[in-house]
């Protein structure tokens, strides 16, 4: 609300802003926008080199047939010139429509779909419980915090091999569900398991965030809301569903985003839990990877197209994201 | 108070009749008992791994994961001192702290004045702007890693440390824009106002009233920025080929993707790596979450 009328106010300056002097107002005139785009230059400069030009040349490799042996590369004294060929869009029919397409991209498309939709309901459910249970008025609230933030604050890279020695045939699980008479899963090499296991860890290290969000998120939701619900007799858990999801919108929206983008190109989490092991647990993003660096010779034609097929339902994802937040009114807090 | 809650404000505001109040109390004590319950649960669940991953790290022989009831009788610290004496682990710390710190003051210097234009003024080209810098931090690692990686061959920048910086760069850079202008945004407009009636250019009232006002903004994109490039793991492990320059993300995995698996080193390695980020950490996350979370609960 406030930042609506600030912006209308930041409007107002720009047209009448021109006090000092005649010269800069005749400036300021001609030149209404030009701070701006001085101000922005840097980082479209950054993008252009860094991103774009990368993007353009990545999207004509996949046009291309390169691989590690047709690229140009330097053999100890010897460069060796690049001999690969345009092929047109012959890598994406082969991805999409090829031969063995469902199990070099469908099963693993699905798999994706599965791994996101199944992390961020539990990252946002778990999430927003231990949120309410911490924004309660409890001793020890504060000791709760901190250590329930841990798997955020710890390295990622660090916490996966504490998993794997966890996870390990005849690691510590494993041994705890035999001592309970329980079947013992070959976490780390069957491949239901595996998918488990990589939810599981990824759900463990994805929690505090939001957890940390939205208790953001509902300590800003005025307390009187609650008094006046509590007044027309609202029971709990219409004092939960009328008022704090409601007071939670905004800051849900941003952070289930954040969350499926981030989910979506985990990389980290599958990678090294794994390594090349696990085939068909593997996420579109690693699995573009491996194509790419995981096997000899590199296809580096075809990853770089599984790399902008990604981009294109990401893109696509955010953009009905993004107007199904503003037929609903709502708006991305970040 | 902002932080009470269904079951606080019940007890507070309700000062009706004796009988529900009683119930009242009794159910306060039982859902008193059952949240502690539960964050303990969750509690134990969130320090485990890590708990377990020291405790390893204390047994001295490679396969003691596999049979963690002995290393009871025969804790030791060799292998924090096998660690710090015989391997690269210096070489590695000094690598991550480079190519992070690097990529936090570049994206961070770059990013600032963007995030002051995209929060104060509406350009033509504003809202494609925004949408630009939204899109490239959601880049899947997978649309770059091949550009980037022939890119970088042709300039020889592979197995360099800038290569890597300015590979970290393409996401830190726009992340940080972003977030700077949610930061921006939450302080008030009319102390631009006032720097301009006092003849501040628009440089002037970033440079001189808001960049110092913004500083606990600057310190969350800054953490991110080192965070993000501190753990990133794809780039890291394709870019970097000689094992003194690796990241730690980089030198952790090569104790087990040699043939001899050295859980034990790991492990002590892991935990050394983990004490400092996450002290670290702690010491800013106060700050953190209000710059995270500053857009959305004042939006």
């Amino acid at each position: 609300m406030t930042v609506a009328i600030d912006r209308a106010t930041g409007k107002r300056r720009g047209d009448r802003a021109p006090r000092p002097g005649l010269g800069q107002r005749l400036k300021h005139g001609y030149h209404k926008h030009w701070y701006a785009y001085a101000m922005i230059a840097p980082v479209i400069v950054v993008l252009g080199v860094l991103v774009l030009y990368p993007l353009a040349y990545g999207f004509y490799l996949t046009l291309t047939d390169a691989n590690s042996l047709n690229t140009a590369r330097t053999i100890g004294v010897n460069e060796i010139e690049a001999t690969y060929k345009f092929i047109g869009l012959d890598n994406y029919a082969d991805i999409l429509f090829g031969e063995t397409a469902y199990d070099r991209f469908w099963s693993h498309f699905i798999w994706t779909i599965v791994w996101t939709v199944a992390c961020v309901a539990l990252h946002y459910t778990i999430g927003l419980g231990l949120a309410l249970l911490l924004n309660q008025k409890l001793r020890g609230r504060t000791f709760y915090r901190l250590i329930l933030v841990l798997p955020w604050a710890v390295p990622t890279f660090v916490t996966v091999f504490g998993w794997r020695f966890m996870l390990a045939d005849g690691g510590l699980i494993n041994s705890m569900l035999e001592t309970l008479h329980l079947p013992t899963p070959l976490w780390l090499e069957d491949t239901f398991w595996q998918r488990f296991a990589a939810i599981m860890v990824n759900t463990w290290c994805g929690v505090p965030f939001m957890m940390v969000s939205l208790l953001g998120g509902l300590q800003s939701i005025d307390s009187s809301l609650y008094e006046a619900a509590e007044m027309d007799g609202a029971n709990a858990w219409q004092r939960f569903r009328f008022v704090t999801l409601p007071g939670l919108r905004s800051v849900s929206s941003t952070v289930v985003l954040l969350g499926i983008i981030w989910t979506f190109n985990q990389f980290a989490i599958i990678f090294l839990l794994f390594g090349d092991t696990a085939p068909d647990a593997q996420i579109l993003v690693t699995w573009a990877y491996y194509l790419g660096f995981g096997q000899q010779p590199r296809d580096f034609a075809q990853s770089a197209a599984y790399g902008i097929l990604l981009l294109a339902i990401l893109i696509v994802f955010t953009s009905f994201y993004r107007r199904w937040l503003n037929r609903n009114e709502q708006q991305l807090a970040i | 108070m902002s932080t009470s809650t269904v079951e606080t404000s019940a007890a507070v505001t309700e000062p009706g009749t004796a009988g529900p109040r009683k119930s009242k109390g009794r159910r306060g004590l039982a859902t008193a008992l059952a949240s502690h319950g539960l964050l303990s649960v969750a509690s134990l669940i969130a320090l485990f791994p890590i708990a377990w991953l020291v405790y390893l790290s204390l047994g001295p022989d490679k396969d003691d994961y596999l049979h963690p009831g002995r290393i009871w009788s025969k804790m030791t610290f060799d292998n924090y001192a096998f660690v710090l004496q015989n391997t690269n682990f210096f070489d590695w710390l000094k690598s991550s702290l480079i190519v992070s710190l690097g990529t936090t003051v570049i994206g961070v210097l770059i990013a600032a004045t963007t995030g002051y234009a995209v929060s104060r003024m509406r350009f033509p080209g504003y809202r494609k702007f925004m949408w630009v810098l939204l899109v490239t931090q959601m880049f899947p690692i997978a649309v770059l890693i091949v550009p980037m990686y022939q890119i970088l061959s042709e300039l020889q920048l592979i197995d360099t440390y800038f290569g890597l910086i300015l590979v970290y760069c393409s996401t830190a850079v726009p992340y940080c824009a972003w977030l700077l202008k949610g930061y921006f945004d939450t302080i008030p407009f009319e102390i631009d106002e006032a720097g301009r009636v006092d003849g501040l250019t628009p440089f002037g009232t970033f440079a001189r009233l808001i960049l110092p006002l913004a500083k606990p903004g600057l310190a969350v994109a800054a953490f991110y920025s080192f965070i993000t490039a501190f753990g990133e793991v794809a780039f890291a492990t394709t870019f970097l080929l000689d094992d003194q320059k690796y990241t730690l993300a980089v030198g952790l995995q090569s104790f087990v993707s040699e043939h001899d698996a050295q859980r034990n080193l790991m492990a002590a390695t892991a935990v050394l790596i983990a004490i400092p980020v996450s002290a670290f950490f702690y010491l800013v996350q106060k700050n953190l979450v209000t710059g995270l979370t500053a857009g959305g609960t004042k939006g």
